[in-house]
């Protein structure tokens, strides 16, 4: 019993992480949510299209290579240099940037005043382009995303654990990293939206569009920056997950994950994102390790949105979420 | 006039689009976009290149061109299906889906149509018993010859005992992962070793709760039954723990570059099984360079030659162009249909003497089929993935899996399956 009581503590710990890496994922629907009420359907996809930039970047790869060697009979393979971590992340946010101005210009500009649903069906089509067009500008193959941060069992985390309760915990050290990266990502959204001008501007649109247009607002300068911010925090969970397995286009899936955290923790939240993450990691591991060897395992997906669903009968703004009440 | 003209050329687009009647059409369902797609495009180019090599070298096989119509699956079962509708109207000889979801959709369907259907080391596997499933074929391997030939490496690694030994089996939830867990579980009983299951829902890329029990359970070996995500995941996991990398054995579909690339260093040691060969030490890549590839026909610009999957692709492409050659041979006529291709498939015979003059020496088992036997002797070999070189060795001999446990064990699953769909099991 004890025994299972030190290992319920390991399972815990590694649910706290795998909470924090869903996070990510749900910071960017939130944001995005918060400020235009849209759902972003292509979130997951915007972190694989980074993650895909990202890489072709860092290696040099030319842009639409296939495309170019097929239509002009080029044997073109890449520029032949390697971009440092540094400036290739820098480089990807701008692009990211590039993308939020194309999708306010081409897709959302003309579809100011429709319904949410509508904008919503929008984003769907904007997963299947921006999948197929990273798939035509940066190739199908897995490609290995190296920015530095180091993978494997925390020695010293198994060390003092070995010493204190006498088994040595396995932590990831890219999840401790994904923890720091997704803290200080937390408290600078937070410092953002709290003490500058153009993060009030985002809060008062949130609040109220008509209100934040009748004192001066551009409601398409906060699209734009909003959807900027968001790819930025796309590339940060693309980074984290593509380090785990390489970038894949299975990456966009791990907005599956995000769904069941934003239910939780409300749509309209940050916090809310996080708590949610956590609650979701440490709940479905812990629900796998004591019930999951009595129903056959594979319990995770099962157990996040079930909950998730319980949320929704009782509690359906999720925990930190916004009450909606329409007066008929 | 002008409707005229529009008709003529409708007229012209359409006998331009469509195969010539006397082209033999093998359809490829393949998959290039969607989670698995890293996956499918190595194969359907490698499938496609085979091919373009005999139409280009040999003017086609008996004198007929070989047409590879394309469709995108995305690995998606609905879509999949939905190839099969509107393809096999083209005069398709066979089908080789690449997915056990949509090779289960299919199996009734090819039945009533009578098409063959192709299914390397994948899809049902107790449609072996050519018996009951007269238009399926899955030699040389199957899932169970994978999990049999596993075990029997690990028998010899260990001086033929396995007793007290811990096994886990790290599987992707799906009918394809599941496919060898009543085969090990037998295996388990005859050999003494005992078996953990270990689930991973599709994709599969969060596997922290799975290898978090390997390491507190403490396996002498693993064996996975994974694809796409799942093996990357499951490999950076198990260097994430430090497991030995020689104790973990992936079944075929987790054995090639791309599973462990992006692990990098950690991969090293890695093993997997294989029913053919890798590298490009075989004369039929000369000729592939020479009539394919410096000709500028290869598919995708020829950017996966000689990987794993590409190696397999063009594998299952050299056995259904072997049955087609000998079904021109049964019928005594070039233009084959569905059904003579099914018969030259039943007699096929790729003698390891073939094989070297078709320019593959020891790439694959010899594969004899007959009327009840679909899936050939299930001899599979073990590679292993040296990450320094960058390249998977072979470091076993083609293994006959433990036909004792597997016989039984296919002849009550296809006579189940019989019994449900109403089928009369032929007499052979």
């Amino acid at each position: 019993m004890i025994d299972q009581l030190i290992f319920s503590a390991e399972v815990f710990l590694n649910g706290l992480m795998t909470g924090v890496m869903y996070a990510l994922v749900a910071l960017g629907f939130v944001l995005i949510y918060k400020a235009s009420g849209v759902f972003n359907y292509a979130q997951g996809v915007m972190a694989l299209f980074a993650a895909l930039t990202l890489v072709g970047i860092q290696q040099g790869q030319v842009p639409f290579v296939h495309l170019i060697n097929a239509i002009f009979g080029t044997h073109v393979e890449n520029f032949g240099w390697n971009v440092p971590s540094v400036l290739a992340i820098i480089l990807t946010a701008g692009v990211m940037v590039l993308l939020a101005i194309l999708i306010e210009k081409l897709v959302l500009q003309h579809l100011v005043g429709q319904e949410p649903i509508i904008l919503f069906m929008a984003t769907i089509g904007l997963a299947y382009f921006l999948e197929g067009f990273g798939d035509v500008m940066w190739g199908a193959d897995i490609k290995t995303l190296d920015v530095g941060l180091p993978q494997g069992i925390s020695d010293t985390v198994e060390a003092v654990t070995a010493e204190w309760v006498g088994y040595g915990f396995f932590i990831d050290r890219l999840d401790i990293w994904a923890s720091i990266i997704a803290a200080i990502l937390v408290a600078a959204l937070v410092a953002f939206s709290q003490y500058t001008k153009q993060g009030r501007a985002m809060r008062a649109v949130a609040d109220d569009h008509q209100a934040a247009l009748s004192v001066g607002i551009s409601l398409r300068f906060i699209w734009v920056m909003v959807w900027s911010i968001a790819g930025f925090v796309a590339l940060v969970a693309g980074i984290m997950w593509g380090t785990k397995s390489g970038v894949q286009f299975s990456l966009s899936l791990i907005a599956l994950k995000a769904l069941p955290v934003l239910m939780l923790g409300g749509f309209t939240s940050i916090p809310g994102a996080i708590v949610g993450g956590l609650i979701i990691g440490v709940g479905e591991k812990l629900f796998e390790f004591w019930i999951g060897p009595l129903v056959g395992g594979a319990t995770e997906n099962w157990f996040a949105y079930v909950l998730a669903l319980l949320f929704l009968v009782f509690r359906p703004q999720g925990l930190f979420g916004e009450r909606i009440i329409e007066r008929v | 006039m002008t409707k005229l003209r529009f008709a003529a050329l409708v007229a012209a687009g359409l006998m331009a689009a469509a195969p010539a009647l006397a082209d033999l059409v093998v359809p490829n369902l393949s998959y290039r976009t969607g989670p698995y797609g890293a996956n499918g495009t190595q194969y359907a180019d490698g499938f496609n290149d085979y091919f373009t090599l005999l139409n280009e070298r040999d003017g086609g096989i008996g004198g007929e061109k070989i047409q590879v119509p394309e469709c995108e699956t995305a690995y998606n079962t609905e879509k999949g299906v939905e190839c099969y509708e509107s393809t096999k109207g083209s005069g398709a000889l066979i089908y080789n889906p690449l997915s056990t979801g949509i090779t289960y959709q299919l199996i009734p369907k090819v039945s009533v149509d009578k098409i063959p259907l192709y299914t390397p080391g994948y899809g049902r596997t107790s449609a072996k018993n050519g018996k009951v499933f007269e238009w399926v074929f899955n030699a040389p391997a199957n899932y169970w010859d994978g999990a049999s030939v596993a075990i029997k490496y690990l028998l010899d690694e260990n001086g033929g005992d396995l007793n007290g030994k811990k096994i886990a089996l790290v599987y992707h939830n799906s009918a394809f992962g599941k496919e060898p867990i009543r085969t090990l579980q037998d295996l388990s009983a005859k050999h003494g070793f005992t078996l953990t299951e270990i689930p991973v829902d599709a994709p599969g890329q969060e596997q922290k709760s799975q290898w978090l029990q390997i390491r507190r359970d403490k396996p002498d070996y693993v064996i996975m039954y994974g694809w796409g995500v799942m093996n990357q995941a499951a490999i950076q996991e198990a260097a994430n723990i430090r497991f030995p990398m020689e104790n973990f054995i992936g079944i075929w579909w987790s054995g090639s570059e791309v599973d462990v690339t992006p692990v990098g260093a950690g991969a090293n040691g890695y093993k997997a099984l294989t029913f053919h060969g890798v590298g490009m030490d075989y004369p039929v890549y000369d000729d592939l360079k020479t009539h394919v590839i410096d000709a500028g026909k290869a598919s995708q610009d020829g950017q996966h030659v000689g990987s794993v999957l590409y190696s397999r692709g063009l594998y299952a492409a050299l056995v259904i162009s072997e049955a087609i050659r000998k079904a021109q041979e049964i019928a005594g006529t070039s233009a084959i249909n569905a059904s003579q291709l099914r018969d030259g498939f039943e007699q096929l015979d790729i003698t390891p003497e073939r094989l070297a003059e078709l320019g593959l020496p020891d790439f694959g088992p010899e594969i004899k089929m007959s009327c009840d036997n679909h899936g050939g002797s299930g001899m599979a070999r073990m590679q292993q993935w040296d990450a320094e070189a960058g390249q998977w060795n072979l470091i076993t001999e083609f293994t006959e899996p433990d036909q004792e446990i597997l016989n039984p064990l296919i002849l009550e699953d296809s006579e189940a399956y019989g019994a449900e769909a109403g089928i009369t099991p032929r007499d052979c």
